[in-house]
């Protein structure tokens, strides 16, 4: 787990790292570390895996990317892991997590999709469903309509969280 | 409009970005160009409205704690209430989805106690009930997203 200076760390570069000749150092100077102490913590962070990835965050909406839904399937708790694993393999599928099934809302299984519109998303829907072995069990596809708020999670005492 | 350079930065950096002191010296070696060229294109509106930022994607709920919220709410109250949802910190996502459970936000907060009584402020204040989905698993291995950058 992460300790405290680690948790500075990625608050200080929850914003992003800025674009000049010394990021690092840069960071460095907005929670009281080295150059070489931000670039090892990071390192380390990256290896054992807090940091999933560590590079450019692109905005899928203005690339051209103009569809996205949220696919949620009700799977047997035994499989999902199975699953799960499977579908995030797909090259259009940004998301894949596993969440409690509700009385009212009997899903387990999610995943978000991009692509560059709706029948493009269909498409990828129906190909992942397939493969998968996804068509028989129950979902739904919910399509994003207006977008009110969207950042890369700053908040109190923390940071970047993609979607909880 | 998008140049060559801009396309590389796009889509070949979204992961193992160099943790080196000067990492972007080391992108332009990469690419055959200066290291003031990378910064200049970086810099470039063109690529800024494409990039949230350049950093670290965090594991979920490895520092902190969050829910995935959704929410019916009447298609004539939905903007304020959206509204209302957005303004608060602990809020980073929030769209509008075609079901009847229309409204989709993620909420984040440091601990579940700050998170149950941020859910609860929000239920009071907006007058709606909020179905929680925490997140149980993580299937996802983030990789980037490849982008198809023909026609940008």
């Amino acid at each position: 787990m992460p300790d405290n200076r680690d948790r500075q760390l990625l608050e200080a570069i929850q914003l992003g790292l800025p674009v000049c000749p010394r990021p690092y150092e840069e960071i460095g100077k907005q929670c009281d570390m080295s150059e070489a102490e931000v670039i090892a913590r990071l390192t380390v962070l990256k290896q054992n895996g807090l940091i999933k990835r560590m590079g450019v965050i692109v905005k899928h909406h203005p690339l051209g990317y103009r569809a996205n839904a949220m696919v949620v399937w009700n799977v047997p708790d035994d499989l999902i892991a199975q699953l799960g694993g499977h579908a995030s393999r797909f090259p259009f599928v940004t998301l894949c997590y596993q969440r409690p099934r509700k009385p009212e809302w009997p899903y387990n299984l999610y995943c978000m999709i991009h692509g560059k519109d709706r029948a493009v998303v269909l498409a990828q829907l129906e190909q992942l469903n397939q493969a998968c072995g996804l068509q028989n069990f129950d979902q739904e596809i919910l399509f994003s309509r207006r977008c009110f708020k969207q950042r890369g999670a700053v908040y109190q005492r923390s940071t970047d969280i993609t979607h909880g | 409009m998008l140049t060559d350079l801009h396309k590389h930065l796009l889509n070949d950096f979204q992961r193992d970005f160099p943790l080196s002191v000067r990492p972007y010296q080391e992108i332009a070696d990469t690419l055959g160009v200066t290291e003031d060229e990378v910064l200049a294109a970086l810099t470039d509106t063109a690529v800024q409205q494409y990039i949230s930022r350049i950093g670290p994607v965090i594991r979920p709920n490895h520092i902190g704690v969050s829910t995935l919220v959704a929410m019916a709410v009447p298609e004539e109250h939905l903007q304020t209430v959206a509204d209302k949802i957005s303004a608060y910190p602990e809020i980073n996502h929030n769209y509008e989805r075609e079901h009847r459970l229309n409204l989709w936000f993620v909420a984040i907060a440091s601990d579940v106690e700050h998170l149950n009584h941020f859910i609860n402020e929000v239920e009071r204040e907006t007058g709606y009930k909020t179905l929680q989905l925490p997140l149980l698993n993580d299937f996802f291995i983030d990789l980037g997203f490849k982008l198809d950058l023909n026609h940008a």
